[in-house]
């Protein structure tokens, strides 16, 4: 199975909403200018992610980072760990009382999502997905839901032409998918986005909820954007016409206005059609 | 003589010429050339670029592949293409995913035209940079009861089974009108 390309076809919030839904497992490498980031998924959830080198990875780095360790702190341990895991580490750490547990987990988790949030900014770069590929034991895996993180992915979008080309249409409606209770309880919303969400309901148009609040298009879409990727919302379908039996065969018409209904075909037609295909 | 007609459509490169080809029994009819000097080209505008296959079921009953051409500037077909057909099927290349996008363009389009069944067939599946049709069915964000098939359209029974698959839902859609 593969999953290959680059990121101007295919970015990475749609790459991360595929995951979420698929519910994969698996690591997802992009490279860009040089520089390559490595994303591990379980279940759709996003469990680490590293920049370049493992070796930058460290988790005495990672601790230095967020300000739990000193730069000297770090440097020390890290020497002192050679052959260590992180989780080894980790738990050295604890126990002389160096810092806590939570510690440790906040700094690994912001490390990640640190590292996520730069990749919303690459709009090129070649992707690869290889499924089932995860880090080994030995290092500490925080599983992140992946809705949240495409929300926040979205607000930092600043391409239109991503947002008109996945979005051309303002005048649709939304509805909310199954169990979006469930769903927003996950995600950390903006008050603005609260209150788009307040207004999706089937007989409100994405152009009518983005008036009653005040929002330019831009706005509308990027935040819409993000609660369809994060799989929060749908379209619905716009309503078809009720069937109308014609002919196939009917001539020049005048330019149509409602959809076309199917032509009016006999069963023993299609049963026909079916035995000839498979004698073929 | 009755004359039914299914639209095989998908962006350019998916595979419809090689599909319809598959299938036929003439040649597919293809005016769609290589676009190699001027005079070509002003060639190319007076030329309708469209492939044609064509399955004889019996003396009474004949059933018409058309295949959608390439080009943009012929997207005005679509609609007249559409009239009357019994179904159609969208062709993706699977290993292409800069072409997804135009690809869920075109579906949607042809499903504003007609409320006729299709089906999607996930093409170039023997080839390792495949992506999996389940996959392709999130990214185009297909109703669960929109089939999307894996095809190998060089190979004639992958087509066979698409085209077949196509059927099936026809005649679901009919038993389900007439109740
Ligand atoms: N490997 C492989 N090649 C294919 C398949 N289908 C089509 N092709 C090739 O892809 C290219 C484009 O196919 P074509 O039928 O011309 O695409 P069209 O533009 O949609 O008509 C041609 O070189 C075909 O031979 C397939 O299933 N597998
Ligand atoms: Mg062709």
């Amino acid at each position: 199975m593969a999953l290959k390309g680059n990121l101007r076809d295919f970015s990475t919030t749609q790459l991360l909403n595929l995951i979420n839904l698929a519910r994969k497992t698996g690591t997802l490498t992009i490279q860009h200018s040089g520089e390559s980031a490595h994303m591990s998924f379980r279940e759709g959830k996003l469990i680490y992610a590293y920049m370049g080198d493992n070796d930058n990875n460290h988790l005495a780095k990672i601790l230095q980072h967020s300000g739990k360790l000193s730069a000297e702190q770090a440097q020390i341990i890290q020497a002192h760990a050679e052959g260590k895991s992180d989780k080894q580490l980790g738990h050295l750490l604890i126990t002389a009382g160096r810092v806590t547990q939570n510690d440790i987990i906040q700094s690994v988790r912001q490390n990640v999502l640190d590292i996520v949030y730069r990749l919303f900014t690459w709009v090129e770069g070649v992707f690869r997905f290889e499924a089932n590929k995860l880090p080994s034991p030995g290092h500490i895996t925080i599983p992140i839901d992946l809705e949240s993180v495409i929300m926040e992915g979205s607000r930092r979008l600043k391409e239109w032409e991503v947002l008109q080309e996945e979005l051309p249409d303002l005048d649709v409606s939304l509805q909310f998918t199954e169990r979006p209770d469930a769903r927003l309880r996950n995600i950390n919303l903006t008050v603005e986005e609260w209150r788009v969400v307040s207004f999706v309901n089937p007989r409100n148009t994405i152009r009518q909820i983005a008036k009653a609040n005040n929002l330019s298009e831009f706005e509308i879409r990027r935040i819409v954007y993000g609660m369809l990727q994060a799989g929060l919302v749908e379209f619905v379908d716009k309503p078809k016409p009720a069937p109308v039996a014609e002919a196939a065969d009917q001539g020049r018409r005048p330019k149509r206005q409602a959809v076309e209904q199917p032509p009016d075909v006999k069963r023993s037609v299609v049963e026909r059609l079916i035995d000839r295909i498979k004698s073929i | 003589m009755q004359a039914v007609k299914m639209v095989i459509t998908g962006p350019f490169s998916a595979g419809k010429t090689e599909f319809i080809g598959a299938v036929s029994e003439i040649d597919v009819v293809s005016t769609e050339r290589k676009i190699s000097s001027a005079a070509e080209q002003i060639k190319e505008t007076t030329t309708v670029a469209m492939d044609f296959g064509r399955i004889t079921v019996g003396d009474d009953l004949v059933l018409y592949l058309f295949g959608t051409p390439g080009q943009r500037r012929f997207d005005f077909m679509w609609d007249i293409l559409s009239q009357g057909m019994l179904g159609f099927v969208v062709m993706v290349d699977s290993t292409k995913p800069e072409t997804f996008r135009e690809a869920k363009r075109i579906l949607e389009t042809f499903e504003s035209y007609a409320s006729t069944p299709y089906v999607v067939a996930a093409n170039k599946q023997d080839m390792e940079d495949a992506w999996e049709p389940e996959d392709l069915r999130i990214i185009l964000r297909l109703r669960q009861e929109v089939k999307i098939l894996p095809c190998v359209a060089t190979d004639k029974e992958s087509v066979k089974n698409v085209l077949l698959e196509l059927l099936y839902s026809i005649l679901e859609q009919l038993d389900q009108n007439s109740q």
